[in-house]
This record gives C-alpha cells, sequence and structure tokens, in this order.
C-alpha cells in the first residue's frame, strides 16, 4: 500500500449533529489511498454518518472533507466525483428496489452510469458470475435472503468499477461461506484495478485483520489509526478483538467482562422444549424447508447455522405460528403450535431478523409498550426496563426513536424487547447481526445465565463461528435440510478439522458441489481489462436525457410488477366516472311537499293539484296542524310545506287580498333556491290559468314571451355537462396521488439515496419518475373520452386534437403537483393526505365544475382562478360541448403552459441533494 | 378481549401519529383553513352570476330590464353586441346573454307579444336551471310593472308568502361548512385507519404483533378507537372555532347529539379504513382504493347534490354508505334542531352498518393478516 502517495480522503474537524445528539466531533483524519481501510468500533460512534458525509450523502454542517482532490461541501465537485464513488448504504439491501429483479436492479445502476447495451450486458453477466447471483438472475431483490442482498448491493455499487468504494458493514448477515467469496470477489476486483480504494466498515475482526489500515472510533471520535499490526503492537494484544476492548474508553473497558462458558449439566433434564418433526414448507414449487426434524431440551442452547436463503428463517417463523407449515408438525413445551394459542405466546420471546419494532416510539416506549402486552404487573414495568436498559446498555438512548439509532443499537433493543417479559423460550433469528463484538459478548453472557441458571430454552441462528461454539449443540442447514446435527466439538471432529468455521464450509462445499460450479471466476482477463478502462464510460455532468430514461425505465418497471395498482388506476377512474356521470345531477324534482289545507274547497284542491301534478313535486299525507308541519320539517320528510289559509276560496272569488303560505327547507340552500322558483313559477302559472278561464278567450295572454334557449346542451342534460367535467377531476387527483406516492415511498423505504449518490440530477430523477405516471394518466385520458363518447353518449363537437394537446399539459401538471406535494412529505400517510387536500377541493368546488370560477368568493376564487384544473375544464367542455378549436381556447391553454415549468422547477428546488 | 391492551396499542398509534408533525400540520389544514375557504367560496347557486345584454331596442324598457340586474344575484351585466355574444359565451363569459331586439317597447305597449331571446350556458347546470326562472321572473316583473303604469292595472289578487326556514337567507356558508366537515372527517378517519394497519406491514411490525399474547380483536380494536378519538377531538375544535365561530354558522340543536353520531359514523369509517388496508398490499393501491370508495362517498351522500335528484338505483346503493345517513342526520340535528327522536332511524342505520364493515374487517383482517407478515 502505497502511503505516500495523496490521500484518498482527508478530514479536517468534521463535526455532526442530529438534533441534540452529537454523532461526530472533531474528526480529522487522513485516509490512505488504494488500499482497504477498515472503520472498527462499536455500535452508533459514528461509523455510518462519516460513511454517508465521504459519499457526499448527507450535507456536511462542520469541518471540511476532501475526497480524490476536491471539496465535498461543493456540489460543483460533488457532481464531478460522485461518478467516481460508490456508496452501499447500511442495511440489507436498503438502497434496492424490492420489485425489482436481481438482473434489473444492477441492470438499472448501469444505465444510470450511462453504459451501452453491451458492455451493460456484459459487466452484469461477469458480476453476477462472480457473486454467485446467477441463478437468481431473475429473482426479485426483495425475495432474496439477507446475505443475497448484500451481495446484489455489492453488484450495484461495483458496476461502474469506481476509484473510491464505500461499503457500510457489507457482509453483517452473510454466512461464511458467502462472507468468503464475497472478500474474493473483492480481491479480485482490487488486483484488476489497484488504484481503488475501499472503505469498510465491519463488526467482524477477523476480516478487519486482513484490513491494510484500520481506523478505530469510539463516541464520534478517532481513538486509532494504523495497519493492524500497529494496533496489536500498541495495544500489547494477541487477536484483534482484544486490541478493541483495549482501546475502548475505560468506563466501557471496566465493564466489559469475558463470556464464561458454563457446560451444561448433562443429567439435568431430559423435558422437551421445543420438538419438530418432519417440517416442511414450500412456497409455490419451491421447498424453503425440507423435512427438519428435531428435538431441544429445556435449557438448552441449540445453534441454528447455515447459508443465506437455507430456510432458517422459515423453519423459526413455522415454530412461532407466523407461518402454516405445509407439512409435519411441531410442538413447544408440549402443546403442538397454534396460531391462536395465547397462552403459549406469552411464554415465547421472539426476535426476527429484520428490524420490526416501532420506529415511531422511543426505545422507553417500545419497551413499555411490549412490558404491557406480555401482561406484566405495572408495578414492576418501570424496574423491568431499567434493568434491560442497563444489561443492553441502552441507558443513555432511552428517549431517542430507533430510527435514529445504528444497527447495532436497533439489534440491542430488539433482543432486550424479546427478554423483557423474561420468557421460558427464546426464538432468535440473527440476534447479533451488526452488533459489535463486545456488546456480543454481553449479550451471551446474559443468554449462557438465563440458560444455565433460569433454565430457558434458547433457540438461536447466527453467523458467527465463535458464538456457534457457544451452544451446546448446533444444526448446520443448506437448502432446506439439516446437514448434520451434534454438538460443535463433535462437528468439527467429524470433518477432522481444527475449526468449526472450516468444518462449517467443508460441509457447505461438498453440499454445494453437487449444484453448481463453486469457485467464481475473474471478473475480467486482462486484456479485456484494458479495452474495458479505455471504454470506461464518465458520466457527464449536466442533464442526460440517458439517465432520465433509466429512471423512466425503473419506474414503469416497478409499476408493471404491481398489476393491481396498474388496474385500479385505469379501471378505477372509469368506475368513478361513471358513478359520478350518473350520480351527480342538478335537476331538482320529486320534491317531497304536504299541505295544510285549511279552506278544504275545490279551489284549495286546485291549487294543490297544480303543484302535484308537475314532475317536479311529490305530494305527502296533509299536515293536520303547525305542530305536525314543524316535526315532520324538522325530520327533513318535506322540502316544501304549503298553508292554504281558511275562507281562500271566498276571500279569491271577492277579490278580497289573500296570501298561501309556503315554507322551504333552507337546509340545503341550493336544492331550497330551486324550490323556490318552482313554486313561484307554478303559483304564477295557476294565476293566469285561473284568470284565462275566468275572462274567456279575451284573456291578455302576457305582454311578451321570452325565448329560452339552453346552448350546447338542448336538452339541458347533466351528463352532458357533467362527464366533461369529470375528467379533469379525476385526471387531476389520480396521477397526483401516484407521482406523490412514488417518491415518498422512495423516502420511506430507503431508496431515494441512489439520489444522493448516483450522478443523478434532481431533474432527471423528477421527469424520469413522472414520465411513467404521464403515460399513465394519457392512456386514462383516452378511456375516459372513449367512455365520454360511447357510453354516455356525450358528442364530441370540437377538436380532439385541442383536446388531447390539452389533456397532456394537463397531466404533466397534475403529476408534478404530486412531486411538487412529494417533496415536503416524509410518510406515505402524509403524502396521500395532502395529496387529496391539496387536490380534491379545488379540483371539485374551486374549478367550475359546478359553480362558475367567477362567481366564486374569497381565496376559493384566487385558488380557482390558478388552478390548472380550471382552465382544462375549460378546454375539456369547450371540445366536448361547444364544438371549439385551439383557436378559440388559446386563452385557456397559456395558464397550463405556464403551470408546466412552475411546477418542475418548484419541485426541483424543494426536493433535497443531499440528506440533511 | 383484554382493555388494557387495546388501550396500550391505541396508545401506541397516537403516539406515531404525533410523530409525524407534517399529517398533524395537513389535519389542522383541513379542519380549519379547508373548512373555511371551502364554506366561504361556494356562493349560493344564484351569486354574481354572469349576465350579458345585447340591447337592440335601447328604450326606457330596455333599460329598465337592464337595470334590474344586479348584485348579489348578477354582476352588473355587460352590455354587448349580437357578434360579441356569440364569442363571449364560447369563452365561458357569460352564463346568460338576454337579447332585446329592435322596437320591442313599441311592440309590447301595441299588444303584439314580442319575443326576447335568453341564451343560456347550459353547461354550467347549477345556474342553467334557476337562473333561468329567475331571469324569466325579473323581465316579466320589469315588463309588467311598466305596462301596469302605462295601462293604470290593477296587482293580482293571491299572494305567495315564500320563507325559507332553518336558513332563512339561504346562505350558503352555513351549508357548505358542515358539508365540508363532514367531507374532511370521513377521508381522514378512513386514510389514518388503512394506513396504520398497512405501515404496520410495510414496516414489518405486524410480524412482531403476531408472536405477542394480542388477538386480532384487540389489535384492530385499538386501531378503531385511536382513530376515532383523534378525528372526533378534530371534528368537535372544528365544530366550535371554525364553523360556530369564525364562519358563524347558528347551530340549532344538540352539539352533544351531533357528536354522538360522530362516533357512530367514525366506526363505520374507521372499520372501512381497515378492510381498505387489509386489500392494499402497497400504500400507493391503497391510495387508489381510497379514491375509488371516497369520490363516491362525497358526491352521492346528499351533501353535494339532493339525494332526490339521483337515479333510483344510486340512491338505494347509497343507502348502505355510512355518510348517506350522516348526512341526513347532521342536516336533521344541526339545522333543523331536530331531536333524538326524529333522528333515531339514521342512529340506528349508522350503528348497524359500522357493525357489519367492523365484522366484515376483522374476518378479512383475521385472515389476510398472516400473510403480511
Amino acid at each position: 500500500m502505497n502511503q505516500a502517495g495523496a490521500p484518498v480522503a482527508r478530514l479536517t474537524q468534521v463535526g455532526l449533529r442530529y438534533g441534540r445528539v452529537v454523532a461526530l466531533e472533531d474528526v480529522s483524519l487522513d485516509i490512505p489511498a488504494g488500499g482497504v481501510v477498515g472503520f472498527i468500533g462499536p455500535d452508533g460512534v459514528g461509523k455510518s454518518s462519516l460513511f454517508s458525509l465521504i459519499a457526499g450523502a448527507r450535507a456536511m454542517q462542520a469541518g471540511t472533507i476532501e475526497v480524490l482532490g476536491g471539496d465535498m461541501g461543493s456540489g460543483a465537485h460533488r457532481r464531478r466525483v460522485g461518478p467516481r464513488i460508490a456508496y452501499m448504504p447500511q442495511g440489507l439491501g436498503k438502497n434496492l428496489y424490492p420489485t425489482l429483479s436481481v438482473f434489473e436492479n444492477i441492470d438499472f445502476f448501469a444505465r444510470v452510469f450511462g453504459y451501452a447495451r453491451d458492455e451493460r450486458a456484459r459487466r452484469i453477466a461477469a458480476l453476477l458470475e462472480a457473486t454467485g447471483l446467477a441463478p437468481f438472475a431473475d429473482r426479485p431483490a426483495g425475495k432474496l435472503s439477507g446475505g443475497m442482498k448484500q451481495k446484489l448491493g455489492l453488484c450495484c455499487a461495483l458496476i461502474h468499477e469506481p476509484d473510491l468504494l464505500i461499503l457500510d458493514e457489507p457482509t453483517t448477515g452473510v454466512d461464511p461461506l458467502s462472507r468468503r467469496q464475497f472478500w474474493e470477489l473483492i480481491e479480485g476486483i482490487r488486483e484488476q484495478q489497484p488504484g481503488m480504494s475501499l472503505l469498510v466498515a465491519t463488526a467482524y475482526m477477523e476480516e478487519a485483520l486482513r484490513f491494510d489500515w484500520l481506523v478505530a472510533m469510539s463516541a464520534g471520535r478517532v481513538l486509532a489509526s494504523g495497519t493492524p499490526q500497529q494496533l496489536l503492537q500498541r495495544t500489547g494484544t494477541a487477536s484483534l478483538e482484544q486490541a478493541f476492548i483495549a482501546m475502548l474508553p475505560d468506563a466501557a473497558r471496566a465493564a466489559y467482562r469475558p463470556v464464561v462458558l458454563q457446560p451444561r449439566d448433562q443429567g439435568a433434564t431430559s423435558e422437551t422444549a421445543i420438538e419438530a418433526r418432519d417440517l416442511t414448507m414450500r412456497f409455490d414449487d419451491f421447498v424453503a424447508v425440507d423435512k427438519v426434524s428435531f428435538r431441544i431440551g429445556r435449557g438448552e442452547i441449540f445453534g441454528f447455522l447455515g447459508s443465506n436463503g437455507c430456510g432458517k428463517t422459515t423453519t423459526m417463523k413455522m415454530l412461532t405460528g407466523l407461518l402454516q407449515p405445509s407439512e409435519g408438525r411441531a410442538w413447544l413445551f408440549g402443546r403442538e403450535v397454534d396460531p391462536h394459542d395465547i397462552d403459549t405466546r406469552r411464554r415465547v420471546g421472539y426476535m426476527s431478523q429484520s428490524f420490526s419494532l416501532y420506529g415511531e416510539l422511543t426505545v422507553r416506549q417500545n419497551l413499555e409498550l411490549h412490558a404491557r402486552l406480555f401482561r406484566m404487573e405495572s408495578s414492576r414495568i418501570p424496574g423491568r426496563v431499567e434493568e434491560m436498559a442497563v444489561r443492553f446498555d441502552l441507558v443513555a438512548v432511552m428517549d431517542v426513536l430507533p430510527m435514529a439509532l445504528p444497527l447495532g443499537v436497533r439489534q440491542r433493543l430488539s433482543l432486550a424487547v424479546a427478554m423483557i417479559h423474561g420468557p421460558e423460550m427464546l426464538i432468535l433469528d440473527e440476534p447479533t447481526s451488526g452488533v459489535d463484538p463486545v456488546a456480543r459478548d454481553a449479550f451471551w453472557q446474559i443468554m449462557i445465565d438465563l440458560a444455565r441458571r433460569d433454565g430457558v430454552t434458547i433457540f438461536i441462528s447466527t453467523h458467527f463461528m465463535n458464538e456457534a461454539e457457544r451452544c451446546d449443540r448446533i444444526s448446520l442447514m443448506h437448502a432446506g435440510r439439516v446437514l448434520v446435527s451434534d454438538t460443535p466439538a463433535a462437528i468439527v471432529a467429524g470433518r477432522g478439522v481444527h475449526t468449526l468455521e472450516e468444518a462449517f464450509i467443508a460441509h457447505l462445499e461438498t453440499a454445494v458441489d453437487g449444484e453448481r460450479s463453486p469457485a467464481p471466476g475473474p471478473l475480467a482477463t486482462a486484456p479485456q481489462r484494458q479495452a474495458e478502462l479505455d471504454s470506461r464510460a464518465r458520466p457527464r455532468a449536466g442533464f442526460s436525457p440517458l439517465r432520465l430514461f433509466s429512471l423512466t425505465r425503473r419506474e414503469s418497471l416497478e409499476l408493471r410488477r404491481d398489476p393491481v395498482r396498474l388496474t385500479l388506476a385505469l379501471i378505477g377512474s372509469v368506475i368513478l366516472m361513471l358513478v359520478m356521470g350518473y350520480g351527480i345531477s342538478m335537476d331538482v324534482q320529486d320534491l317531497s311537499f304536504a299541505v295544510l289545507d285549511r279552506d278544504r274547497t275545490s279551489t284549495s284542491r286546485d291549487y294543490v293539484t297544480n303543484l302535484s301534478g308537475s314532475r317536479y313535486f311529490l305530494e305527502h299525507a296533509p299536515i293536520a296542524d303547525y305542530a305536525e308541519l314543524d316535526r315532520r320539517m324538522r325530520s327533513g320528510e318535506l322540502s316544501l310545506a304549503l298553508e292554504i289559509p281558511s275562507g281562500f276560496a271566498r276571500d279569491l272569488a271577492r277579490d278580497n287580498p289573500v296570501a298561501v303560505g309556503a315554507w322551504i327547507d333552507g337546509a340545503m340552500p341550493n336544492r331550497a333556491e330551486t324550490v323556490r322558483g318552482y313554486v313561484q313559477a307554478m303559483h304564477a302559472h295557476w294565476l293566469s290559468t285561473r284568470a284565462r278561464d275566468a275572462l274567456g278567450a279575451h284573456a291578455p295572454a302576457g305582454n311578451f314571451s321570452l325565448e329560452t334557449r339552453f346552448r350546447y346542451n338542448p336538452d339541458v342534460k347533466s351528463v352532458n355537462a357533467m362527464v366533461p367535467a369529470v375528467i379533469p377531476m379525476l385526471l387531476m387527483m389520480i396521477p397526483a396521488i401516484l407521482a406523490a406516492l412514488s417518491v415518498v415511498r422512495e423516502k420511506e423505504l430507503g431508496s431515494i439515496v441512489n439520489l444522493y449518490v448516483t450522478p443523478v440530477t434532481r431533474l432527471e430523477f423528477l421527469l424520469g419518475k413522472q414520465l411513467p405516471y404521464v403515460v399513465l394518466a394519457m392512456l386514462n385520458f383516452l378511456l375516459l373520452t372513449a367512455i365520454a363518447v360511447t357510453l354516455f353518449g356525450v358528442p364530441l363537437k370540437g377538436s380532439f386534437a385541442a383536446l388531447t394537446c390539452a389533456a397532456l399539459l394537463y397531466v404533466i401538471s397534475a403529476t408534478a403537483l404530486g412531486l411538487v406535494i412529494s417533496s415536503f412529505m416524509r410518510s406515505q400517510i402524509a403524502a396521500l393526505f395532502g395529496t387529496m387536500v391539496m387536490t380534491t377541493l379545488p379540483a371539485v368546488q374551486f374549478s367550475g365544475m359546478i359553480d362558475p370560477v367567477t362567481s366564486l368568493e374569497g381565496a376559493g376564487r384566487w385558488i380557482g382562478a390558478i388552478y390548472p384544473t380550471t382552465h382544462f375544464l375549460t378546454i375539456a367542455r369547450g371540445t366536448f360541448s361547444k364544438a371549439l378549436g385551439f383557436a378559440d381556447l388559446h386563452a385557456a391553454f397559456l395558464p397550463l403552459a405556464i403551470a408546466v415549468p412552475v411546477l418542475i422547477v418548484l419541485g426541483v428546488a424543494l426536493i433535497p441533494r443531499q440528506e440533511r | 378481549m383484554r382493555a388494557a391492551n387495546v388501550l396500550h396499542l391505541g396508545i401506541k398509534e397516537l403516539r406515531s401519529l404525533l410523530r409525524d408533525p407534517m399529517l398533524m400540520v395537513l389535519i389542522l389544514w383541513a379542519f380549519t383553513a379547508a373548512i373555511y375557504i371551502a364554506a366561504t367560496a361556494v356562493p349560493e347557486s344564484l351569486r354574481r352570476v354572469p349576465i350579458a345584454i345585447v340591447d337592440e331596442d335601447g328604450s326606457a324598457l330596455s333599460k329598465r330590464i337592464a337595470s334590474a340586474f344586479y348584485p348579489p344575484h348578477f354582476v352588473p351585466p355587460f352590455m354587448i353586441t349580437q357578434p360579441a355574444m356569440d364569442k363571449g359565451m364560447d369563452a365561458g363569459l357569460y352564463t346568460f346573454a338576454l337579447d332585446i331586439p329592435p322596437g320591442f317597447e313599441r311592440d309590447v305597449l301595441a299588444g303584439r307579444r314580442p319575443a326576447i331571446q335568453l341564451n343560456v350556458d347550459a353547461t354550467r347546470m347549477s345556474q342553467a336551471f334557476t337562473g333561468s326562472g329567475y331571469v324569466q321572473a325579473i323581465v316579466t316583473d320589469e315588463v309588467d310593472g311598466f305596462v301596469r303604469r302605462q295601462h293604470g292595472a290593477t296587482a293580482p289578487a293571491v299572494d305567495l308568502a315564500l320563507r325559507a326556514r332553518f336558513n332563512p337567507e339561504l346562505n350558503h356558508a352555513w351549508f357548505g361548512a358542515v358539508m365540508e366537515l363532514i367531507n374532511v372527517v370521513t377521508m381522514l378517519s378512513i386514510i389514518l385507519s388503512g394506513a396504520a394497519l398497512l405501515r404496520e406491514r410495510e414496516h414489518g411490525t405486524v410480524e412482531h404483533l403476531l408472536v405477542m399474547p394480542v388477538t386480532r380483536l384487540e389489535i384492530m380494536s385499538s386501531k378503531v378507537w385511536s382513530m376515532v378519538l383523534v378525528v372526533m377531538i378534530a371534528t368537535a375544535l372544528s365544530l366550535t372555532f371554525v364553523v360556530q365561530g369564525a364562519l358563524r354558522v347558528p347551530i340549532e340543536g344538540s352539539l352533544w347529539l351531533f357528536m354522538g353520531g360522530t362516533v357512530l359514523l367514525l366506526f363505520a369509517t374507521t372499520s372501512m379504513g381497515i378492510l381498505l388496508g387489509t386489500l392494499a398490499r402497497s400504500m400507493p393501491q391503497l391510495g387508489l382504493l381510497f379514491m375509488l370508495l371516497i369520490i363516491p362517498l362525497q358526491v352521492l351522500s346528499g351533501g353535494m347534490t339532493p339525494r332526490e335528484s339521483m337515479p333510483d338505483v344510486v340512491r338505494y346503493l347509497m343507502l348502505g354508505a355510512p355518510t348517506t345517513h350522516f348526512v341526513m342526520f347532521s342536516q336533521a340535528v344541526l339545522y333543523r334542531g331536530a331531536g333524538l327522536s326524529v333522528v333515531w332511524p339514521q342512529l340506528v342505520s349508522l350503528a348497524a352498518i359500522g357493525a357489519v364493515l367492523f365484522s366484515l374487517s376483522l374476518a378479512r383482517f383475521r385472515k389476510t393478516i398472516s400473510a403480511m407478515a
């Protein structure tokens, strides 16, 4: 390793804090180039924060970081060197796309980095071969086991041959064989690309021992750096684990105790705690677990080892009742596993592989909630919570949200939760993945004490060999089958090797040999390699349509993988159109009315018949008195009540002034106004009819006539008016929601980090994401228009071209609006609700669908004037009903055309370029 | 079912909600500003109606007619020429255009019954209907009054004393405020409960719940009560400070009765949300399913257009929706001051619909939750 050369990264007084929590403090460090630099230290000392700063994924707060010869605080430099850096964040497959296949995931990154098709195919094939992922190329990333996800993450990071590769705990949760292959792969790459620098954080000290240079960190500071030998010398220790402990601050070191093993008393008890007989689990045609049988005694520590994806987790889930076995049976405490058996659940503590506690509750709240749910007495809870906090070293973070904690601390929390109620049995799925060595030892001491002293049965899966050695018995699993099951010593002896790891790998290789050729080939031969270097595409900074389309392609793939979403988007809008087209009607008829007739003459009857004979009114049973009138109007039964006074006919005949009383239900003002109009018209009609009857043919027929022409919709059919208005409404809400969720989803699930660390610009990101939804919305538009014309029989009288053109502008602004909304929101719920609030009200009420915008008042009018729906609605009605074209509607096109760039620029400005 | 479990799981839901400040801001917005804007923006159907008059007569009568259109029902008329009329109507500038022919006054006085042409933009349904009757009445009044004055005729013998009850001025804000409140309540309760379930699925916490000694019924009840509580508080505050306070809507009936009905509505809608949560596999799917449900609920419950004018099929189908009964219930209680003796059928329907939805989603929840882990 050439230490004389310029460092790959130079950190000067770097500081970082999350709120009040200090993550990094005054870190100054030169990281040598061209080698593997390991970062070691307990969980939560700032390794991940440091990595995200070096990768440019997180915004700088204090100090400077120079990477590859420039300041990472400068956006221009980040864009320049971004393509030369690859960053694989912590967590299993956090930056992957779960619904895309292994191949598609790598392909996406290859496209983002601008490789041509042949080059992509060659590189992907080589990487898949080297990582052993080739047989799984078509499997969705979400269905891979933890270790395979890590390998896939590495493939995605390596695709563009970075000069600086940053791997944050890449082998956490990866089985020994895969881990070995993983490092062989890295070695192979480094041989071909000697200039590449590697920064690795790891919890495996035996890995760290092989690195060129180590940085030991603690509490946001660098404790020491140097070659592994230097560190060993400086601390005067023999192994790196010991050196690590020796380097810890005094307080932490004082708390450390080496694990004391207590052999199990053989004659202790023969009682069986867990028994599995021929457990089998099939997913479709894939057999995940194949006839697994074992028996675990009470108080035994039983280890489960195996390659990633071999069925360990599935077996554990069957024991907890989370999965119903396809075949076979299992018993806990002699009772057959039954998902509805609440009592057994209380006696078991389970910890799943992925973090599954509540991210929105603090550490303390999580512990308390679980204590309560496991029905601990409330008086015992505070004490027990304190006890667990001390045991698992969580005291300092009791009021922190788990999501803000590093992986290792989260794992400790999960363990504390699994143990809070003092269960008789613990089922732990890789509980120590990502936990630092000191905490791991402390944890094992607790478990050994529990098993030996309290007779707690422990069923645990692990990838750490030193942990496996501490188990009473272990089972080796591969491809759904148990290969061997015995005490660790017996297994080592049985293979005739020295260590358990060797025995494990030997067993696996024998099993694997029969399946496929194991040795991963080199990535490329030397001549190829040179050609590669020459052809190496350095992605341009600035706008690149290619990158944009790679994003579009990925988004469309994800959309295609979710056919339910696709169908709902299309069919849903059709259903909504039918509902609203038929359901919303402005013609008010069949209004209920009743009469309080105090006259009861033929004249008063005639007056009533005048109303009840029309199609607008339906007569209900007559009213007897005021009290009844009041009651029936209050209940909403009557929209109109009439009172005809006694002596109505007599007074009328004598030409005395007389008044008919009419009460209208004003609870719905629109309806009331309609009723008022109808009643007045009929009253006038009755009077003129009477006058004509009285005077015969000599009666004046009126002074003038009013010819009403209902234009654009001569039959005055609601459908003709509503259907063209429903299209804009639907084309606003559905595309906006889909677009908003697509971004917030990435934020919530973590893959947004790819925006921060790949050369993708914000504009490319937004446009690329928007495009599939624009296409989908246009399909929707065509479908809705076709239905309007055929099913509803609403003729499209004007220019279809103008309508389509406007629709395109409109759906672009609708999706852009969704993206703007998404930039504020962190959770999908908020995005969903926010988009609903910001689209339904303006689209339904302020855009002229029912009331013209000119008639609105206050803020609603102002919103209506600038909201895109208003203008598209004008165009939709213009083209559908008024036979208009481009020339007549240019005034409405202009605001739409302005909305598009304004919203896109706003979206780009609001979405952060780095994590803050 | 253990009450303590339901309580603690519900508190967890409340805490999760508090952790999403943006969501809290949105809830606040929806229950205050959104309701205020919606209530004040939407006019009575005849308010500031844009009307144009083509006066080809230029007589005293035609001027008298033109001056009869004034705010608040109409904007002061645009006096235009005949060619401008077609253009203006195409562009949607006017809802009505009244064309008074040359020699109108002369013909009226000579008893020749001349014709006035009224052009109506029938794509604007709300104004076209009530408005044309209004315009007719105004013109008739003016012409008759003019003729009467010229000839000295008498007034009609029968008067029609029209009064609107419960909202004498037919103030639209009264109606709009409460209807918007109902919309927000429905929307929020469905989204919150559906998303609360889906979030557990997407974050893998369902698996955790399943291995704990809690039953499905407890899990579901906890989500229902916590979300009901949140929406209830928001509703009570909004009703007091926005509807009664800022908008000065007089509320006739008992607020307690109204809140009681709201609980029943929320029971039904949160169950509905959970049902959606079990049907959807991801948040985008939930969003779409939600749209599919919320729009008919808002549009067809009788809050936007009267139920009488809907096709029979729709009307009967919508009797299965909780919001339909709730709209009837709240109009009766809030505007007409109806008591329990009047609105009990709606309350019974709400409770029944709620019970059906709750059991339906519980059955579905029991069936699908294992597949979620």
